[in-house]
């Protein structure tokens, strides 16, 4: 099991990876965050965000699909992505209706957490304001599409991690949207409330009835800290970044 | 018929029997995809991902008839929004929408005829050189076909003969006929040169001759086959590129019509090199009225011992061809979508490494090339690596076709040695006053006067073919906006940055064209375009800001002429007042009819 490591650089730091791994993978265990929405570590990646896009030899390259190899030197937080991924969070702000103030998901919503890290409250870009469907047909499981961010997640997770295929894409480009497996919407569907799709939503898209506003504000798990916190507990002191100010 | 004998349960053939169940009831139910489903053992969400993708598929009932129209810039300046308005006229329904005996009409984006534009396809079957008083007669025509059955289906590989008129079908147009490709053929002398040689000897010539992929991408063809030769895998795959949905381009469709046997035997060495027992064409569904020649051509080379078993007399070598057609989707040119469509998905990209090399269709190593790429292959075995490298540029060996469409007096296809300067280009075709030339297709750059000195080759402009040409009269915006609006339109939606870039960046273009635009709207015009040229997934998404960068480049006074207010813009409140009223007004209407 013990292949020799990779090593590579990371703006500036060293870092070291398992053969097979990705970008991010070995990023995550280096305790170095490299922000992502469509992305869990138990699910195979996607590459619709676009968010863990890095600078790779200097060319841009998703982190979560592109495999370490040795040698390379990685970009990741420089002015310039840093720019480019608040770009992508307006954009997905501006494509969908996010009623943050109102929403179940809020402060525990992956999407509003990137917003609040990288520090955004107003967008140049213009609101879309697209009339998407809710699907309401479900007993116990609820499809508000205005705030889907077409991650795929749900999609990846039925089929990986509940051998199902309960969701779907639909249509193409902006008229891209999240469909279910029946034609007589989710309530004709095999999905269950336990299933990892029904938990793994990052927005306020997917919701499971009865859960809502549960945790008091000030408690939400973005309230107590800010996202990636948990991955970058895990860096090492001495792994230190060379250009800090960068 | 396409999607007959199919095996039940081939995810691969999906493709054809979506497109059969359209061809046979006009739309696709919920009905009918569940069928499909369970005919095929995949689950109903993955019927529904690959039918709601491509633009010939309709999840509603359509006209019997639908006819498209070409909407690119060439079209436009030619004049398609004036048929458009005949065509309304004579049917008397609007765009979008259906006339009550069966007829639908719409945009779609360019059918590869820019240079006989306006031109639509009706059905299956492509229409040229359109004027409005054509409209009227054709839809008499098509109307009595209608009524007597005989409307040739969408595929129905299109019938221009079907029709009397004069406007129905294509011509080839090839102006400058080169050496390479346009010479007289013998079926199977390619080939027999090939088999004289070892495989790894093929693609040693190949490599030798210095041919580059002709879709735009120039990668060493050589390279290629040498990768998915060596690449590990259980079976090898060579496919054909017919995909030809960049604006402006249409040589492959001239080279499908004048010399399809020659793609073919490009297409078999290639199966021979890499170990193949099947080569796949992917054509483009606006080209779906060549299916039936192109498989007649195919059963003469099966007749004459160049295709099926025992291929050229080779013992073990059993190589047959096979072609896809596709349904309207212009990434599906992008090499790892044209694999995805292939497999009966979605045209979405794969993401790389693994590279189709390595794992391609079906997850078996892959080269996909373009239909001239794999036409240049006989000749360079024929004739030897040396005569072909001697023609073209240090980097760019071999002829090219360019397709020559827009404001020039011969319009069509010429076959030139690479290395041409621009301006020996327009000088053949009659464009000498042009004042903008989009080189290369929506992908490729708007380039002015100062740099028709500028050959084209890959070191230098590197072009897949398309040479718009466009005249002092013309609006360079709005041609930048048309590229922009295809782009919004054709793109998958996969990633963030390409999928509401594509609609931003649209947006901003006409706030500028409408004179709205000030300093700072254009400012982020161009930082928004860099963010999907760096961040988008696939190359259509890192191409798309292209025809914006490269104006804002090449022709900055046309967006300055636009702005208003210089730095100090002061909004009119009383008539934004004035608009948001009308606005409210409008909508309160809708809800109190709804």
């Amino acid at each position: 099991m013990s292949a020799p490591a990779l090593r590579f650089s990371v703006d500036g730091a060293p870092v070291e990876a398992k053969a097979g791994q990705t970008i991010i993978e070995a990023c995550d265990d280096a305790g170095i965050y490299i922000p992502r929405l469509c992305y869990r570590a138990d699910l195979p990646p996607g590459g619709q965000c676009r968010l863990c896009t890095c600078k790779v030899n200097g060319r841009y390259a998703a982190a979560c699909v592109t495999p370490v190899t040795p040698a390379i030197a990685v970009e990741n937080d420089t002015p310039e992505l840093r720019a480019e991924r608040n770009t992508i969070v307006e954009m997905l702000f501006v494509e969908g209706n996010h009623p943050c103030p109102f929403c179940e998901k809020s402060g525990n919503c992956d999407l509003q957490a990137m917003a609040y890290r990288f520090g955004l409250s107003a967008t140049e870009l213009t609101y879309q304001f697209p009339n998407r469907d809710i699907d309401a047909t479900h007993p116990e499981i609820f499809l508000d599409r205005n705030t889907c961010i077409l991650c795929g997640l749900c999609i990846r997770a039925s089929r990986s991690a509940d051998g199902k295929a309960v969701f779907g894409f639909e249509n193409r480009g902006a008229r891209t949207q999240l469909t279910v497996n029946s034609p007589d919407g989710l309530a004709g569907t095999d999905i269950a409330t336990a299933d990892r799709a029904a938990a793994v939503c990052p927005v306020g898209c997917i919701v499971v009835k009865g859960t809502g506003y549960e945790t008091p504000y000030g408690e939400r798990p973005y309230d107590r800290q800010p996202i990636g916190a948990d991955i970058e507990a895990q860096r090492h002191p001495s792994a230190e970044r060379k250009d800090a100010d960068v | 018929m396409i999607g007959e004998n199919v095996a039940a349960a081939d995810r691969t053939r999906l493709m054809d029997m979506i497109i059969a169940a359209q061809s046979r009831l006009g739309y696709l139910s919920d009905e009918t995809l569940s069928a499909i489903a369970s005919e095929v053992g995949i689950a109903y969400v993955d019927v529904v991902d690959t039918a709601s993708f491509y633009a010939f598929f309709s999840r509603a009932p359509q006209g019997r008839c639908q006819i498209r129209f070409s909407k690119t810039p060439v079209s436009l300046v030619k004049g398609a929004a004036d048929v458009v308005r005949a065509f309304e006229k004579a049917l008397a329904t609007p765009l979008g929408t259906t006339s009550p005996d069966g007829i639908t009409l719409n945009w779609t984006s360019d059918i590869g005829m820019a240079d006989q534009e306006p031109a639509c396809l009706i059905n299956g079957t492509v229409f040229a050189n359109l004027e409005p008083a054509d409209a009227a007669g054709i839809v008499d025509e098509v109307r009595t076909m209608i009524a007597n059955d005989a409307l040739p289906g969408f595929p129905g590989y299109g019938n221009a003969a079907a029709f009397s008129s004069a406007k129905a079908g294509c011509a080839s147009n090839v102006v400058l006929a080169g050496e390479v490709l346009f010479a007289p053929m013998t079926p199977g002398s390619g080939l027999r040169a090939a088999l004289a040689m070892t495989p790894e000897e093929v693609i040693d010539e190949v490599r030798r001759s210095g041919l580059r992929g002709r879709g735009g991408a120039g990668f060493p063809t050589g390279m290629k086959w040498g990768l998915t030769r060596r690449a590990n895998g259980e079976a090898r795959y060579i496919i054909c590129n017919a995909d030809e949905g960049e604006p402006g381009t249409f040589k492959d469709r001239v080279l499908l019509v004048e010399a399809p046997g020659l793609v073919f035997e490009g297409l078999t060495i290639a199966g021979y090199a890499l170990g193949a027992k099947i080569g796949l064409i992917y054509l483009r569904a606006e080209y779906a009225y060549l299916f039936g020649d192109l498989q007649r051509v195919l059963g003469e080379r099966r007749r004459l011992g160049l295709l099926g078993e025992r291929t050229g007399g080779r013992e073990g070598f059993d190589f047959d061809i096979r072609i896809q057609l596709g349904a309207g989707a212009y990434i599906c040119g992008e090499e790892s979508a044209l694999i995805e469509s292939l497999e009966g998905k979605r045209g979405a990209p794969r993401d790389r490494p693994p590279y189709p090399t390595d794992r391609g269709y079906l997850g078996q190593p892959t080269s996909v090339n373009n239909v001239e790429t794999l036409a240049c292959v006989p000749r360079i075995i024929e004739r030897g690596a040396n005569w072909f490298s001697k023609i073209g540029t240090a980097e760019s060996k071999g002829t090219k076709l360019m397709c020559l469409s827009g404001d020039c007096a011969k319009p069509g296809v010429y076959e030139v040695p690479f290395g041409i300067t621009l301006n020996e280009l327009l000088d053949l075709a009659g464009g000498a006053d042009a004042e903008a030339v989009q080189v290369s297709g929506a992908a490729g750059e708007c380039v002015a006067p100062k740099d028709f000195g500028r050959s084209l080759c890959y070191e230098d402009l590197s072009t897949a073919g398309s040479t718009m040409v466009f005249g002092p009269e013309r609006d360079v915006l709005e041609i930048v906006l048309q590229f922009a609006e295809f782009f919004a339109d054709e793109s998958c939606g996969w990633c963030v940055p390409c999928r509401i870039g594509t609609v931003l960046l649209k947006e901003n273009l006409e706030k500028t064209r409408h004179g709205l635009a000030s300093r700072e709207d254009l400012a982020r015009l161009e930082r928004l375009a860099g963010t999907v040229r760096k961040m988008s997934r696939c190359g259509l998404g890192q191409t798309a800001p292209n025809p914006i960068l490269s104006t804002l480049r090449n022709f900055p006074h046309i967006y300055e002429s636009k702005l208003i207010g210089g730095d100090d813009v002061r909004i009119d409140l009383q008539a934004a007042l004035r608009d948001a009223r009308a606005l409210r007004t409008v909508s309160a209407l809708k809800q109190d009819g709804a």
